[in-house]
């Protein structure tokens, strides 16, 4: 059988150019006729990926940020062109990089279903088809005549996932769109997908939640840099993430770019210390302010290596990190709980109150956990069950 | 799943020619991309749908008011002037609104451009279709007023002249819109330039008051470049006669409008390719 999908040593390049601004102004090009001091460098998103997909196979594609996931994807859904290669496909293709594309909060909930529908690729009468089956399973029936404005955004993604959920292509193209949600809702998006790939469509499945990726996919291909590294078996695939990532264990990060927020990272470093289960976490921090700000705070995401986000840690600064040209300097502290062992990473985001983003450097810095947080005990830790080991103890036993 | 299922081949091969074939397949996503922005149109106005054939007629009045007696000795070839103001606005207003929305239709659009293929060239015809039912609307107050004033309308030219003058509207229409539509993306300028460029083409088109030739041959030519010189003569034709008409611009207009479309169309497809990658 021939594969329904054949990607042959495609490449994506983006010229960057280093004025800032990603569009041209008429202004510009009139004065760039006279010179040409444009400073522009080639950055390769992707660079010749190839490899194939067979009819009902689901393929996990993962890999850090800017591995050139969503480049690759885009690429695949026909939204961006390559620079070179080519890609074959023997199916119809759609893709779902968004839930609720074409979403007009003026329309009621029926007529964005057809909205929406219709823009990912959906022809009327399937619509109609499945009409009762999608407003089932976004328990939306009430709400059909009421303008999208007033749904509450749980709701509106319920309706978006729940259109795209029926959407019947041969090859099914979904980036991390379950990343959003209650946790209720993306059982049930995964449930639904587990029941699509069961259906013999071929999915490619993008996500930083290896768990997911793990349950969904047969096959996965790690990318790293815009290149791929590993290909194959899906576990073997996850390992070799996994590998890579604490080969990349590091407890410094420091920016090499400049960038354009008025508040943001220089470098970021910590410190693991004390004994489980009462470990704690060291984080010094530079900040240099450029521009005038809003009154800032910090937030710490710590993830595992399963990408899944543990917990958020949001330190109190009294009063708030105030404008000062230059540098400033933080040291901070959280207590973790007892941790499961794994290798950890820290997320940091500096922001505003009214939630503008100052700044926010994923997976920055790294720290181990080799011990059990249940010392004594020989009860194996795993991070299928959770990363989190409460405190317990047994208050009545009667026998 | 078939056996022999058709070929798709993704490259960084781009044509420049239209692939109506594809456009037909999607040719209910035209529909409801029209559907929307006519629905979202007048939701949560009170007067509703009343607004598209109020506009019109509030245009022919103020214009009416102003121009009618300020241009009192004027001959407007023999139609009161409502009448001929109005035949000119029902062309010139499909056309603005049109390029006006257009052009900015894919910066509004560019959320689902950046997330989802289709044929691109459905944002701005979709805009053409929305002003396209306006147009329809402000047509059957047009009629209601060629009754009133009971003027006297050549059936026979009418059948032949009026099919004329929507097609090169549309030809026109579409390149310009196309076109700006395609600038925009890449140039933002152009959602400044692109009102400037109405009010002064307002003028220069024979809405207001007749085509008017000036002495100078090359000023005429000039003018005549605007697509919308030769659809709004068409469309009088059947009200007033061709005796007024000036043949050789109405010509040099009409190739306008082609060359204007297959250079519209042409830097559209040209450029469609990196919407995504710089809207």
């Amino acid at each position: 059988m021939k594969p329904i999908l054949e990607i042959e040593h495609v490449s994506k390049r983006f010229r960057l150019h280093h004025q800032g601004a990603s569009y041209l102004s008429f202004r510009d090009r009139i004065t760039n006729l006279f010179k040409s001091t444009d400073v522009t460098e080639d950055f390769w998103a992707v660079y010749d990926i190839s490899f194939q997909v067979q009819p009902g196979e689901s393929i996990g594609i993962i890999g850090r940020n800017g591995a050139g996931k969503s480049t690759l994807l885009k690429i695949l859904s026909r939204i961006t062109p390559p620079t070179s290669g080519r890609i074959i496909s023997r199916g119809r293709i759609a893709s779902l990089l968004e839930v609720g594309t074409g979403f007009h909060q003026e329309l009621n909930g029926r007529e964005n279903i057809y909205m929406n529908g219709s823009i990912l690729g959906m022809k009327k009468a399937e619509i109609d088809k499945h009409f009762d089956e999608i407003v089932d399973f976004s328990g939306t029936e009430n709400f059909l005549d009421t303008p999208l404005k007033h749904y509450s955004s749980g709701m509106q993604l319920r309706l978006a996932f729940a259109v795209a959920a029926h959407l019947e292509p041969e090859i099914l193209i979904i980036d991390e769109v379950l990343a959003v949600g209650d946790a209720e809702f993306q059982r049930k998006c995964l449930k639904k997908m587990e029941d699509v790939s069961r259906g013999g469509r071929t999915i490619l499945f993008v996500s930083h939640n290896l768990v997911a990726v793990g349950n969904l996919c047969t096959r996965g291909v790690l990318l790293k840099s815009g290149r791929v590294v590993a290909e194959g078996d899906v576990k073997d695939v996850i390992r070799a993430y996994q590998m890579d990532f604490e080969m990349n264990q590091n407890t410094l990060w420091q920016r090499t770019t400049t960038s354009r927020a008025p508040l943001w990272f220089e470098t970021i470093k910590i410190q693991l210390n004390g004994d489980q289960p009462a470990l704690s976490l060291t984080i010094d921090l530079a900040l240099r302010s450029e521009r005038k700000h809003s009154k800032g705070f910090l937030a710490f995401d710590i993830i595992n290596s399963l990408g899944v986000t543990v917990m958020q840690a949001i330190p109190r600064i009294d009063p708030f990190i105030e404008y000062q040209p230059g540098l400033q300097n933080l040291e901070i502290s959280i207590d973790l709980p007892p941790l499961v062992p794994d290798t950890y990473s820290l997320s940091p985001w500096l922001g505003a109150h009214n939630n503008e983003t100052f700044d926010m450097v994923n997976n920055a810095v790294m720290f181990e956990i080799n011990e059990s947080p249940t010392k004594g005990r020989t009860f194996p830790h795993t991070y299928d069950h959770g990363s989190i080991v409460p405190p317990s103890s047994v208050l009545k036993y009667t026998k | 799943m078939q056996a022999q299922q058709k070929e798709n081949i993704i490259s960084s091969d781009r044509s420049v020619i239209l692939n109506l074939s594809e456009l037909w397949s999607y040719r209910e996503l035209f529909y409801f991309f029209t559907w929307r922005e006519v629905k979202v149109k007048y939701k949560q106005t009170a007067l509703g749908v009343i607004w598209v054939v109020l506009q019109p007629l509030i245009m022919v009045a103020i214009f009416s008011f102003f121009f009618g007696h300020a241009l009192k000795n004027d001959n407007f070839l023999g139609l009161p002037y409502p009448v001929f103001v109005f035949s000119g606005l029902l062309l010139w207003n499909f056309f603005s609104s049109s390029v006006n929305t257009a052009g900015n239709s894919m910066l509004t659009n560019a959320p689902i451009i950046k997330k989802i293929y289709f044929p691109r060239i459905i944002i701005p015809v979709s805009a053409l279709l929305v002003s396209g039912v306006d147009f329809i609307v402000a047509f059957v107050a047009f009629v209601v007023t060629l009754i009133y004033y009971q003027v006297h309308v050549d059936v026979l030219a009418l059948i032949v002249f009026w099919p004329l003058a929507l097609v090169f509207v549309l030809l026109g229409t579409l390149g310009i819109s196309c076109g700006l539509a395609a600038l925009n993306v890449k140039y933002r300028d152009f959602r400044y330039i692109i009102p400037f460029g109405l009010q002064i083409a307002l003028f220069v088109s024979p809405v207001i008051y007749p085509a008017s030739n000036t002495s100078n041959p090359w000023v005429n030519y000039v003018l005549a470049l605007n697509p919308m010189y030769a659809a709004i003569n068409f469309f009088r034709v059947p009200l007033t006669g061709t005796s007024e008409m000036n043949f050789f611009l109405v010509m040099i207009s009409s190739v306008s409008a082609i060359v204007f479309l297959l250079l519209g169309i042409y830097y559209f497809k040209k450029t469609e390719a990196f919407f995504a990658d710089i809207a």
